[in-house]
């Protein structure tokens, strides 16, 4: 790791001014991604400015069906809330196969979200569910917040301070994983909301997290697994790699949809 | 069997200070003055080095010293050597390319190292490490050794034309391209053993320190054999003579071969203790564990297996290229030749086999033994082959190896080995009634009606461990002798220490041979001290790996405890006024037979040394040494099953029963000898499943450099194991044993695809079995 | 640099680092418990495995500087006195390490993993939760079984407890 200043941010207010500081400073959440990254020297921020102690950006509140996330909850966290379980257990689900346990105790929602690493896994349920991302200055729609490859709509001074949305009728997510890194070569997050159905894919777009037309086309028809018999997605623009090919992600964005629907209908 | 003695399921010994946390491991070292180092390496898997230059790094914060080949072959550091020598069948030796520790004009690998930064903290080591600059002028590589054979290819040596080190056979060919010609059938097979990459969880480590005030050099590192490597490093690589240099090789944390060798990193950090006065500390982080441990494997092979009417082999003929890496490591001739192709007639009476063998320089690291060694190589190929020829005949895999099995003992292979003992039947048996043969048929329905292919695979595996008698290894041009040695201390009090050769990286030693001691002298396992690893501490000794430490390492401590035992008897026998003939040893004491007169160990011991009363002439003390060399390998043998079933959605594969049955002779801890088989299983089912090097073949840059790319085998990958011995005591040694260490790696991987490729019915599916490249060749066959 | 104090082990401990020193480096060399290992750089083998303010964390994930003013328990805050941990003694007795280098971690884990589970483990769980951690010796067969007996071991003795407090 190159050498970096570090700062502990108490509030977003404080967080803001420290960012402004260093030069190239990065805000620092779970660390999950950001210090593997600097260990291997492929990162190398001035500063890192700390969130994990912002006690406003952690906790989860339910009310009906409307659900906030605290950026600064970890996957633990949102994996074991009850309250969260019983109005979208999909998404407490998803969280429960983020990475390890360590892993999990330490990553948190709001760091994986700014990440958008294409192989995580709460960008496709952020879409699937079409969430708000709240930041210290704005509320973006999910839709518009993942922009591409490690690349979101925040802005340098910009902090994830909550991720909500209402919980969906249905939902479910399934993913394939790298064998070797574990992490969603292909998951697949589906929602059946009042009016429509969302489905949503992280891991295989070459550009990151996608709704998957065809499946949602085909689930709007009838909301079962076995409406995805015979329906193809194309292998264009989907990541090939030496663990999978298009094709094969195209074949795995299927098999996750069929399977991610018949978690959701239970 | 005592509670402690052979036989026993004693807990280890060693686990006390491994669950608390106080092993010490290299990196756990500390000594006064200790500086870190950090290695400047080759970008370019193959480039000319056009200038160094290291102003900009010396003048980083924390820099003590920044050196380069220029100076180390100044210095007189000698080139990086193969110990092994290996004639090509025209008679010519092998054509070993310069390895210089750090590269002087030309890299050869990415990893390949260039200069060593000596620095405060790693961290600044690191920094400064950048600061290098290297001018390269970058060359076309070539990583496959198929592909670097042929004309045109890049060049690595001026020493081997078209790249190929020695081009060697071994048996018949006139018989064997008989046997070919008069066959009823012949199975034509390819097959490609799969570049692998050891991943030894402690990353190799090395602290030199040297002392000027003595003119000494001392070396902490990890390794598998602390005294060849003070032995190369001074003989060859003049480092310093053996009296000026201490190797230690404290806990080492697994090694599978990769800790056997002598690398750059540790003949360079003692050369820089002493251009720099401080000692120097390195120790490699995962990436460069990936770029430059010796890697595994790597061999494309074209099988022909002939069969006779009534479906007996006869004859079997292999061609094989084996990827030797960019130089040759320490033991790399010998993998592919004596310990691969002497195996190949493996568990079946074939009366003819010839195998041609290519070696091969490319772009890649190093190639060299991992677990199982040359082993694992052979018997994939024979089972992979012999189960595809029982496919093509119609016949059941159980039965077509049952008829072709040999049953008489010794028996001569048409390939060196002459195989001492076996009941390869017995395995067979043992696993196919453990694995529930007869109900498959059932799963495999069952398995249908649920959407999932079934399918079971049968390796019925044998290796030659206990290596190795020291003149056959000589005539076949080991530079070494494969004996062992030990030392058995009793002190004035009656504990025992026993000072070995072997060493013991995970191995459970220090339980073992105390046990060992616990049988002989009836002493209790916790007076005996089990001490190794310092080549201050104890004598020459040959180190572990190839299954050796109990065949060969205990049957060192057997001879010694005989001396001893004879002296005991003798001071026992004068001190209660007996015959020597009558005095026995029982439940730690020594006796009069017949009577009620008896010493315990202490009292003996403690006369040996007060040395007041001995026989006339006897010399003082209670401490003897043995040095044993066995007269043959050893020969473990067994049946492994394995069941899968395939997700065709998917392509993944499930391990859904794995059993193990083997011949492993006398066994000293079952427990320990059940976790040999269960890591060793593991790897095996990694290698068949997950584990693939992958360079890539044009920039030749390690696409596999991490936990991200590279597969390991984890908790979830593999089930429990069923695994169980039957046993035929080995009658080379005196224990009986034959050894457990590399049996898993060796028999598992063809098991695995065996029951794979019977689930698909796609024969030509290559290791590692991805879920990838399963769903690729299921879907190609429903095209089709 | 930035000063930094916390609670290893009970102990309170401070200290000055480079902000980029991590806990794992803060905790082998600043307070010489190597008992924690390296054994990669992209935070997936789990040798490194500690407990921070009462949860398991990868220790090479995170900087010394995070971890001020936190509880840590390395492994060998873990015994008490001579008196073994339960989930120690269960990877001594059922063989769950060979070469040891892993094991910290491992053990650290399964505290970790039994803790979270006071319902009772089964193999699957048990396999699925030591994901984020990797052994090369023991093809995990008696580590799920050393982790399985200490589990139900400690479930025991939390009866055992609970009875004696009622």
């Amino acid at each position: 790791m190159y050498s970096v200043t570090y700062h502990r941010a108490s509030s977003v207010a404080d967080a803001v001014k420290l960012v402004k500081k260093g030069e190239d400073a990065k805000f620092l959440s779970g660390g999950m991604t950001l210090l593997p990254a600097m260990k291997t020297r492929l990162a190398a921020p001035s500063d890192l400015v700390d969130l994990c102690h912002i006690a406003d950006m952690k906790g989860i509140k339910v009310s009906g069906k409307n659900v906030t996330i605290g950026a600064g909850t970890t996957h633990g966290e949102v994996a074991s809330n009850e309250k969260l379980k019983a109005v979208c257990a999909a998404f407490s689900d998803l969280a429960a196969h983020i990475g390890d346990p360590a892993v999990r105790h330490k990553g948190t929602i709001g760091g994986s979200i700014a990440n958008n690493d294409p192989a995580a896994d709460y960008p496709a349920a952020l879409i699937a569910l079409d969430a708000t991302v709240v930041t210290n200055k704005r509320e973006i729609a999910a839709a518009k917040f993942f922009t591409g490859l490690f690349e979101t709509a925040l802005k340098d001074d910009e902090i994830v301070t909550a991720v909500k949305f209402t919980a969906p009728a249905k939902a479910g997510y399934e993913k394939f994983r790298n064998p070797a890194s574990r992490y969603a070569m292909t998951g697949v997050f589906v929602a059946k909301g009042k009016d429509d159905v969302r489905v949503a894919v992280t891991g295989a777009g070459e550009d990151g997290v996608f709704r998957s037309k065809e499946i949602e086309a085909a689930l709007s028809k009838k909301f079962d697994a076995s409406a995805l018999e015979g329906v193809t997605v194309p292998a264009k623009n989907l990541m090939a790699d030496i663990h999978a090919s298009s094709d094969y992600r195209a074949a795995l964005v299927v098999v996750m949809a069929k399977r991610a629907v018949a978690k959701a209908n239970g | 069997m005592g509670v402690e003695g052979i036989g026993a399921r004693v807990a280890r010994k060693e686990d006390r200070r491994f669950i608390t946390g106080a092993g010490r491991y290299v990196d756990d070292m500390v000594v006064p003055g200790m500086k870190h180092a950090a290695f400047v390496r080759s970008p370019y898997a193959h480039a000319d080095i056009k200038k160094i230059d290291v102003k900009a790094a010396e003048a980083m914060p924390g820099v003590i010293g920044v050196l380069t080949g220029k100076q180390l072959k100044g210095d007189g550091i000698g080139n990086l050597i193969c110990g092994w020598m290996i004639h090509s069948k025209d008679g010519s030796p092998m054509k070993m390319g310069a390895w210089s520790p750090l590269a002087v004009d030309r890299v050869r690998y990415v990893g390949d190292a260039v200069a060593i930064v000596v620095a405060e903290t790693k961290g600044q080591a690191r920094d400064a490490a950048e600061a290098v600059e290297v001018v390269y002028k970058e060359k076309k590589a070539v990583t496959d050794a198929v592909q670097a054979l042929k004309k045109g290819a890049p060049q690595l040596h001026p020493e081997a034309e078209n790249n190929l080190i020695f081009d060697w056979e071994i048996g018949d060919a006139k018989a064997t391209d008989e046997a070919i010609a008069k066959a009823a059938h012949v199975t034509k097979v390819h097959i490609v053993n799969n570049r692998l990459i050891p991943n030894a969880m402690e990353p190799r480590a090395a602290l030199g320190h040297y002392n000027k005030a003595e003119d000494h050099y001392t070396c902490w590192t990890t390794s598998q054999n602390p005294h060849v490597a003070r032995l190369v490093m001074s003989a060859f690589y003049n480092v310093a003579p053996e009296n000026k240099l201490r190797v230690i090789a404290p806990d080492v944390g697994g090694g599978f071969g990769s800790k056997i060798y002598i690398y750059p990193e540790e003949i360079v950090c003692l050369w820089a203790s002493k251009r720099t006065g401080v000692p120097v500390k390195w120790v490699a982080d995962r990436t460069e564990s990936f770029l430059t441990d010796a890697h595994g494997r790597d061999h494309v092979s074209e099988v022909q297996l002939a069969l006779d009417k009534n479906n007996k082999v006869i004859g079997l003929k292999v061609d094989t290229i084996a990827n030797l890496g960019a130089y040759m490591s320490l033991f790399s001739s010998s993998v592919p030749t004596y310990l691969y192709a002497t195996l190949l007639s493996g568990q079946y009476d074939i009366p003819a086999i010839h195998a041609n063998v290519r070696t091969v320089y490319t772009n890649t690291a190093p190639v060299d033994a991992y677990r199982g060694a040359g082993r694992p190589e052979a018997c994939y190929l024979i089972e992979r082959t012999m189960e595809t020829a029982a496919r093509e005949l119609g016949m059941s895999p159980a039965e077509f190896r049952r008829i072709n099995f040999i049953t008489q003992f010794p028996h001569q292979t048409p390939v060196i080995m002459n195989y001492d003992t076996g009941d390869f039947g017995a395995s067979l048996n043992a696993a196919m009634k453990e694995a529930d043969y007869a109900g498959f048929p059932k799963r495999r329905e069952a398995a249908k009606k649920r959407g999932k292919l079934r399918g079971i695979g049968f390796s019925c595996y044998i290796e030659a461990c206990g290596i190795a008698p020291s003149k056959a290894v000589g005539s076949l041009g080991a530079g070494v002798g494969l004996w062992e040695s030990a030392e058995v201390r009793v002190n004035a009090v009656g504990t025992i220490e026993v000072l070995t050769g072997s060493h013991s990286h995970g191995q459970g030693h220090e339980t073992t041979f105390a046990q060992l001691v616990n049988q002989r002298l009836g002493v209790p396992i916790d007076s005996v001290s089990i001490v190794h690893g310092d080549t201050d501490k104890v004598q020459m000794g040959m180190g572990t790996y190839g299954s050796r430490s109990g065949a060969v390492g205990m049957s060192a401590i057997s001879k010694a405890l005989d001396k001893v035992e004879a002296k005991a008897k003798k001071i026992a026998a004068h001190l209660m006024e007996a015959d020597e003939a009558d005095i026995v040893i029982e439940n730690g004491e020594l006796k009069v037979a017949g009577t009620d007169k008896s010493l315990p160990w202490f009292q003996v011991a403690l006369a040996s040394y007060t040395a007041h009363n001995l026989p006339d002439g006897m010399e003082p003390g209670l401490k003897e040494t043995a040095f044993y060399d066995p007269s043959n390998f050893t020969f473990p043998a067994g049946c492994y099953i394995c069941e899968v079933e395939i997700d065709p959605d998917t392509g993944v594969t499930e391990i859904v029963q794995f059993v193990a049955a083997d011949d492993f002779g006398n066994i000293i801890n079952p427990m320990i000898v059940e976790g040999q088989v269960h890591g060793g299983v593991a790897q095996g089912i990694g290698q068949a499943l997950l584990e693939g090097c992958r360079y890539d073949a044009d920039s030749g840059q390690l696409v596999t450099a991490s936990y991200m790319d590279y597969t390991m085998p984890r908790a979830d990958d593999l089930p429990s194991f069923k695994v169980s011995t039957s046993n035929t005591p080995c009658p080379g040694n005196p224990l009986g044993m034959k050894g457990c260490g590399e049996a898993g790696a060796i028999g598992s991987p063809p098991a695995v695809m065996n029951a794979i490729t019977d689930a698909i019915g796609d024969n030509d599916l290559t290791m590692p079995a991805t879920p990838l490249k399963v769903w690729a060749s299921l879907k190609a066959m429903t095209r089709h | 640099m930035s000063d930094v104090s916390l609670v290893v082990n009970g102990r309170k401990v401070s200290g000055t680092v480079e902000d980029r020193t991590l806990l794992v480096h803060f905790l082998r060399e600043n307070l010489e418990l190597t008992g924690t290992h390296v054994g990669c750089d992209t935070s997936q083998c789990g040798a490194c495995v500690v407990h921070v303010d009462g949860k398991a964390v990868k220790s090479c994930t995170m900087l010394a500087v995070q971890a001020s003013g936190s509880e840590v328990t390395t492994i060998e805050g873990l015994a008490n006195g001579a008196d073994l941990h339960p989930v120690q003694v269960a990877f001594k007795e059922n063989h769950g390490l060979q070469c040891g280098f892993c094991t910290p971690g491992m053990i650290m884990t399964t505290v970790d993993m039994i803790t979270r589970h006071p319902e009772g483990l089964d193999e699957t769980t048990v396999r699925h939760e030591l994901e984020g951690n990797i052994c090369r010796c023991t093809g995990y067969h008696n580590i799920v079984k050393s982790v399985l007996a200490a589990s139900k071991t400690m479930a025991k003795g939390s009866k055992g407890k609970a009875k004696k407090a009622a």
